[in-house]
């Protein structure tokens, strides 16, 4: 998208309006491994949404957090301190 | 109804300041500038300007503290000098790549080594490529009008670019002179008030000083050299209001004399006074004599230097720096701005004023005649130069 | 209906991002992880000056941004600086009328490097003007955006690309830089460590900093697994033991006087911390050792400077 860009489309001192418009960026494509949720085990803490580095984990309607693969990196955090071990980390699928 | 006062050009500056309403000055004191944040800081302990003043730490904090006001909306000023600029160096850059409207007066300063509170141009050679809006003043009135123009100019929402006043380190900056002050309601004619439409503030969360990765930084640069070259129209119409309201009128380069000039003196500065002392001498000789000064240093005032030196054999360029290697920093510039005209002076450069080494109506004299054969014959010397013992030895290997 | 605030514990924190996914930070960086917690804290009302580094490069590369606050970047060393600027002029602003009062809480927030080091001058010039702000610094313990260099925030024996562990050198052979004590010790009301591991504390710390009048420092830990050496998924953990062994204690200093928020009956061996961490793998036993003692040392230290508030032995 930036290669389309000229001097003309650069903002008065390079400001960025948009706030949080580098939100479009995929980072879920970094991941080797991604976590999966066992609800029978949730006990719907939270502790997996604060520690998300990557804002990933959202709050579900159903009051479960999951993370949503389109910005998660992968990193196990989650897995690693769910005080129940409801999220377990599998192997990315090939693309 | 204006004002008659004797004022030090660096409180005319300050007067200017206190005039413009300023909101935030961040300053640190260096000689020959200290006057300038002196006089604010005893406004602002006297209740008589309404201003945040930051004591920062260094000159660095200084500008950088400008920019975070600027950030917010403030109407910011600063002033330094020599090595207080040197040691800015890459803020100021920053500024104008940002957009900021800072106003900053500078004393100009000898650079070290060896260390030299006084006087010459080497601070402000050093800083041409920041792609700040560059002045420089003659007198105290001008140290006045050119500050409250400066924000004028530097906060128009078409420019939004920093303004650097430049005034002679001592030989202007402490020289007390008779300045006529306007009344407040004519500088609030002139002034708007400054409103910066992208001003942090969580209503609208924007981001300044995002990095430019190498696919991006190009463009912007681009962008800042068109911004700046749209800025002289800005600048002159800048000039024609402050005529209309003060009745003075400014221009980016003064003639003086120059009709049927065969020969023309360049001169930046305070020196200018002086050197008119002797282009009046020399025109009554009947000697064809004239003088150009540059006011308008940044954008280069290309039409109106062309248009000045046009008609002359000879252009003596006199400076107070030295670029090593190269030779004058000005003549440089100036052999630039002319390469490409039809017809054009020949040119020579006498550098002098160094350091706070005066230059007296002898020393200009010199500098028309010396300057004369150099641009005629050429030169052995290493450097053309006035005032230095020595001189005529240092010759070229 | 959307959702706005998730029920943490006995809180209500807020559901909104301020620091937008799709950063670039390292996987398992604990810098987003604590700049997560600090905006959830503080919410939307601050203007943040940030330093060159980390957490600027991951998140503003031009045209984009990651932030959903109003966030301003120039330069490395001058975040202090600049946030004084801000800090003056609001104050000035709503002191003239020009803008509306409203309380919009001042941060500045810069790496190690651009704090202990090359940002010192201008840390030290704004906490003695007294401006009223928060300065929050990002410890990873070595200049990482760079390619982790050396800072002076690097501990005792670690190993870095300036500072590398050879065949002639152990890595890091001068100690920590002390700078929560250089804060205090410009007398300003409120100075915190923190760290994202304990997410309840941390918050709790960036809440009354924000609330102190005048500056507040506080300093937290945020491991580093590229420059660390360690997993991306440990990163909770290794902050953990980084204060149940007293590598990094956990304490406030309030007006001078110094408060310790946890005091294990017994410290964790070194040993279990460094064990984890590729940076230290080059030490022999006697190096650990002498660790072992250094942290001893500056626990104790603490503990004694702490002696007027006794805090009761939890982790």
């Amino acid at each position: 998208m930036t290669d389309k860009l000229t001097w003309k489309d650069m903002e008065v001192g390079n400001i960025v309006k948009e706030a949080g418009n580098a939100c479009f960026r995929r980072t879920g494509d970094w991941r080797t491994e991604r976590p999966i949720l066992d609800k029978d085990k949730c006990i719907k803490c939270a502790l997996c949404w604060l520690y998300c580095p990557d804002a990933s984990i959202k709050p579900g309607e159903d009051g479960y957090y999951e993370a949503d693969l389109y910005y998660c990196k992968g990193c196990a955090i989650c897995a690693r301190i769910c005080p129940v071990e409801a999220i377990s980390m599998t192997e990315e699928e090939e693309r | 109804m204006s004002r008659r006062v004797a004022l030090e050009a660096s409180h005319a500056v300050a007067e200017a300041t206190r005039m413009a309403d300023v909101d935030v000055i961040s300053a640190y004191p260096i000689t020959p500038q200290t006057h300038i944040p002196e006089r604010l800081a005893e406004m602002v302990a006297d209740g008589d300007l309404d201003a945040a003043y930051i004591p920062v730490e260094s000159e660095h904090s200084a500008m950088s503290a400008c920019l975070g006001a600027a950030a917010v909306g403030a109407r910011t000023f600063t002033a330094t000098a020599g090595q207080g600029l040197e040691l800015m160096h890459e803020v100021v850059y920053v500024a104008s790549a940002m957009r900021y409207p800072v106003i900053m007066a500078v004393a100009n300063r000898a650079l070290s080594a060896p260390l030299s509170v006084w006087g010459d141009h080497s601070d402000a050679m050093a800083v041409r490529d920041t792609g700040w809006i560059q002045v420089f003043c003659q007198n105290s009135q001008e140290a006045f009008d050119l500050t409250i123009w400066a924000f004028r100019v530097g906060e128009d929402p078409q420019v939004l670019l920093p303004v650097m006043v430049h005034l002679d380190g001592f030989t202007l900056s402490h020289v007390t002179e008779p300045v006529l002050l306007p009344e407040q309601s004519e500088v609030d004619r002139f002034l708007p008030r400054y409103h910066y439409r992208f001003a942090l503030n969580p209503d609208q969360p924007m981001t300044h000083g995002a990095f430019g990765p190498p696919e991006i930084y190009a463009e912007t640069k681009l962008a800042q050299a068109v911004v700046f070259d749209n800025c002289k129209k800005t600048i002159l119409q800048g000039w024609q209001e402050f005529r209309d309201v003060f009745g003075r009128h400014y221009n980016p380069v003064e003639e003086y004399r120059t009709e049927n000039a065969e020969t023309l003196l360049l001169t930046i500065g305070s020196f200018t006074e002086t050197a008119k002392i002797v282009v009046d001498a020399r025109r009554e000789k009947g000697e064809a004599v004239g003088l150009i000064s540059l006011r308008l240093w940044r954008p280069f005032p290309f039409e109106e230097f062309r248009r000045a030196v046009r008609g002359a054999k000879t252009l003596i360029v006199f400076e107070r720096a030295i670029s090593f290697g190269l030779g004058g920093p000005v003549v440089a510039e100036v052999r630039s701005a002319l390469y490409d005209e039809e017809t054009r002076p020949k040119v020579a450069s006498i550098i002098g004023g160094l350091g706070g080494r005066d230059m007296s109506e002898e020393d200009f004299e010199y500098v028309i005649d010396r300057g004369r054969e150099v641009a005629e014959k050429g030169s052995d010397r290493v450097l053309e130069t006035v005032g230095i013992r020595g001189e005529s030895e240092a010759l070229k290997r | 209906m959307a959702i706005t605030e998730v029920k943490f514990g006995d809180r209500l924190l807020t559901s909104k991002e301020f620091l937008a996914e799709g950063h670039n930070f390292c996987i398992g960086c604990g810098e987003p992880m604590a700049i997560r917690m600090v905006l959830k804290t503080l919410g939307e009302n601050v203007i943040m000056a940030m330093a060159t580094g980390c957490d600027e490069v991951t998140t503003t590369p031009l045209p984009y941004t990651s932030w959903r606050i109003p966030w301003m970047h120039t330069l490395f060393e001058n975040t202090a600086a600049e946030i004084s600027g801000v800090e003056a002029g609001l104050k000035i602003l709503m002191k003239k009328g020009r803008i509306p009062e409203r309380r919009i809480t001042c941060i500045a927030m810069a790496g190690d490097g651009g704090t202990s080091d090359i940002g010192l001058q201008a840390l030290s010039g704004a906490l003695e003007r007294g401006h009223d702000f928060v300065y929050i610094c990002l410890d990873n313990e070595a200049y990482m955006n760079t390619g982790i260099q050396r800072s002076s925030s690097t501990p005792y024996g670690a190993s870095t690309t300036t500072a590398p562990a050879g065949k002639m050198s152990m890595g890091q052979i001068t100690r920590k830089k002390n700078i929560v004590a250089i804060a205090a010790a410009h007398g300003i009301p409120y100075v915190a460590t923190a760290s994202p591991s304990y997410h309840f504390d941390l918050m709790r710390k960036v809440r009354k900093a924000a609330d102190t009048k005048g500056p507040a420092y506080v300093h937290i830990l945020t491991p580093c697994p590229t420059g660390w050496r360690c997993g991306g998924d440990i990163t909770v953990q290794i902050g953990q033991l980084a204060v149940q062994t007293g590598v990094f204690p956990l304490y406030e200093i309030e007006h001078g006087r110094y408060r310790l928020n946890a005091d294990p009956p017994r410290l964790k061996p070194i040993e279990e911390y460094l064990k984890l961490q590729g940076r230290y793998r080059h030490l022999t036993d006697d190096h650990v050792a002498i660790i072992q003692e250094m942290v001893n040392e500056d626990y104790a230290g603490l503990k004694e400077k702490a002696a007027c508030f006794p805090v009761e032995a939890k982790e």
